[in-house]
């Protein structure tokens, strides 16, 4: 059965977000595999030169609704653009990248439409000709398994979880203005500010570096944001130092701050409890840094220092530093 | 004014999480059930704009037995009515679903807010909100850090990576709740003692018009199992004097796991 998928492309000040490039190539994938069409959606104000660029990720349809309306965030009129957008193209799947706006439309799109919908997807299989997604639950320790068996599901993929291909300069793909009537709305984005002191985003961070308590206070934070600096890294927290008022929440993984999937996460001073796990155990590759050899958080490690990380974290940044100039 | 505030019973974040033979439930024996911590929040935020323009909060918990003691600790910290919402229907209700009974148990209440958590802690769905704005047909705001309410209009900090949207909208609304907005008060002895003298109303499948409408065959979204997470192959400690361990971890990076 060939099945079409229509992937809402997120995208911010005239960016295509990295997460919604990775959705594209899963979806791309999946097309290959059923033979159906991958129709990008892509809404927002001015849009139709970035729409164009969709063409590499070897999509078959651009649709495009291109509206000054658009070009704040507003829930009910994207809902309204994405509902207008599933109807048109009737795909069996909508897939969005899980993020922090796609939480705000995707089940609200879902619910007007009546459909099942899953979020914060690590996994997608074919099994038996059905898709079956993998959401991870209970802090990581269950992996729910659904199967996707509904004529119309909404699924949002986790960042950094599903491996980018290689994009494809070349490709032709139709494009289309998607007919839209803007009606007035009830709620609207009417600024967005841009937090201060954050050098690379968090969820989307292919090396996360992050300081607990071991790292003993505030003052030390320049010492990991150089490590950062070296690596190409975001700096992470854990949930003891943002209480502790040592940094904003918006450094915070786990539970009650960010899920993230980096290739490298290395844990400074972090005992690994599992709310922090929660967060960051489905990274490819975790190092810890700890100067108990029994903390928790050395189960999870695929590289484990027992130290003080005072000590050592200078000494990895000089040794990464020298690594990276060789070549 | 009057505040709905969704709050929903979840497993201790440290329970141990064992899986029953069915792959589909796991077991409840021994484990403490809390109020999902972002609701936590959004309880918080009603009991401050009460305080302020007065009114009448109620909360709505949908959920078997270990919805009872969420409620009275919810009822404890000054929200003024709890519905249970309960029927063997309902049972392992996905997110959708969930979200059609609490609008059914809200819908006709009068309600100028309905606060809910951004995230149900455990499921870790972030469904419930959007679509319950979606069958109220109502504005929202999600992930909410910062709230300000006068007259019939809301203005609400949105957090989005890396930057706050600002939302401004008009009343009824649904709003999430996120780490941030407040700092959620513990229930009081007398709120406690107050707590047991209140009465939790139970609206079932019959009560809200839903009988056999929402059972589970009749579900979008199918759980087939739940499973266990593969280990993590275990890991290489690395010995040495520090100058020896940093520079040996750098080389693994570099070269055996190639991630730098
Ligand atoms: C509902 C709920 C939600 C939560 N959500 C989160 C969340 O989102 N994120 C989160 O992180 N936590 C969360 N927590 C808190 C969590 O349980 C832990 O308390 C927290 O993660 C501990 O932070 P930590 O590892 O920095 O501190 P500690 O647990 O105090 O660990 C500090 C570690 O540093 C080591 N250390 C000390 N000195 C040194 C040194 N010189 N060199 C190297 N190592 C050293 C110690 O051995 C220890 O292992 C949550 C808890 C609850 C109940
Ligand atoms: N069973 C429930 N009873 C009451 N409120 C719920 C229930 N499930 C979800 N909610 C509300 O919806 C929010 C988000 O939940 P979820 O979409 O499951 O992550 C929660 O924080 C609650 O406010």
């Amino acid at each position: 059965m060939t099945e079409n998928i229509l992937v809402w492309v997120e995208q911010r000040n005239g960016q295509i977000r990295k997460a919604a490039g990775e959705v594209l190539f899963e979806a791309r994938r999946l097309c290959t595999g059923s033979g159906g069409k991958l129709v990008a959606f892509l809404a927002g104000g001015n849009v139709a030169q970035l729409a164009a660029t969709l063409a590499r990720y070897r999509t078959d349809k651009i649709l495009v609704a291109d509206d000054p309306s658009l070009e704040s965030y507003s829930t009910e009129r994207y809902t309204e653009a994405l509902v207008c957008a599933v109807k048109k193209e009737n795909p069996r799947y909508v897939m969005a990248a899980h993020t922090a706006m796609s939480q705000d439309l995707i089940p609200r799109a879902a619910a007007r439409t009546d459909s099942a919908c899953v979020t914060d997807i690590t996994e997608l299989r074919e099994e038996n000709d059905v898709l079956r997604a993998v959401h991870p639950m209970y802090s990581g320790k269950v992996l729910g398994v659904f199967e996707l068996t509904s004529p119309l599901s909404f699924l949002t993929l986790r960042p950094n979880v599903f491996p980018p291909d290689l994009p494809d300069e070349i490709h032709e793909s139709e494009m289309e203005q998607l007919a839209f009537n803007p009606a007035p709305v009830r709620a609207q984005v009417v600024a967005t500010v841009a937090s201060t002191g954050v050098k690379v985003e968090l969820s989307e961070a292919p090396i996360i570096v992050s300081g607990g308590r071991g790292i003993k206070g505030p003052e030390h934070w320049p010492m990991l944001q150089e490590l950062c600096d070296v690596l190409g890294a975001a700096l992470g927290a854990s949930r003891a130092v943002v209480d502790a008022g040592w940094i904003d929440h918006q450094h915070q993984v786990g539970q009650s701050g960010k899920t993230v999937s980096p290739k490298l996460y290395i844990a400074v001073g972090i005992s690994g409890a599992v709310q922090h796990l929660a967060g960051m155990s489905s990274s490819k590759v975790i190092v810890a840094i700890n100067n108990n050899p029994d903390a928790l958080i050395f189960q999870s490690a695929t590289y484990g220092i027992v130290g003080d990380c005072l000590e050592i974290v200078p000494k990895l940044t000089s040794a990464c530093r020298t690594l990276l100039s060789e070549s | 004014m009057k505040i709905a505030v969704c709050v929903k019973s979840v497993p201790d974040t440290e329970a141990k999480i064992s899986i029953l033979a069915d792959q589909l439930t796991f077991d409840h024996a021994g484990i403490k059930f809390i109020t999902s911590p972002f609701d936590e929040y959004a309880i918080e935020a009603a009991l401050q704009l009460k305080e302020r323009y007065g009114g009448e909060i109620t909360a709505f918990s949908l959920g078997g037995e270990e919805v009872v003691e969420v409620l009275r600790n919810t009822l404890a910290r000054g929200v003024d009515n709890g519905v249970h919402i309960k029927d063997p229907e309902f049972a392992g209700a996905d997110p959708l679903t969930a979200a059609k009974i609490l609008a059914a148990a809200i819908d006709g209440g009068d309600f100028q807010l309905i606060l809910c958590g951004q995230q149900g802690v455990g499921g870790d769905n972030s469904q419930v909100p959007a679509m319950l704005a979606e069958l109220l047909d109502l504005p929202q705001a999600t992930l909410v850090v910062a709230l300000e309410i006068e007259a019939d209009k809301f203005k609400a900090h949105c957090e989005i990576e890396g930057a706050h949207q600002i939302v401004q909208g008009t009343l009824p609304a649904v709003i999430s709740t996120g780490k941030g907005l407040n700092e959620p008060r513990y229930p009081s002895i007398k709120g406690v003692m107050a707590a047991r003298r209140k009465e939790i109303v139970i609206k079932d499948a019959a009560a809200l018009g839903l009988s056999g409408q929402l059972t589970a065959s009749q579900r979008k979204v199918k759980l087939i199992a739940l499973n266990a997470p593969p280990a993590r192959p275990s890991g290489k400690m690395i010995a040495g004097d520090p100058a020896t361990q940093a520079h040996q971890l750098a080389r693994l990076l570099r070269e055996e796991a190639k991630v730098i």
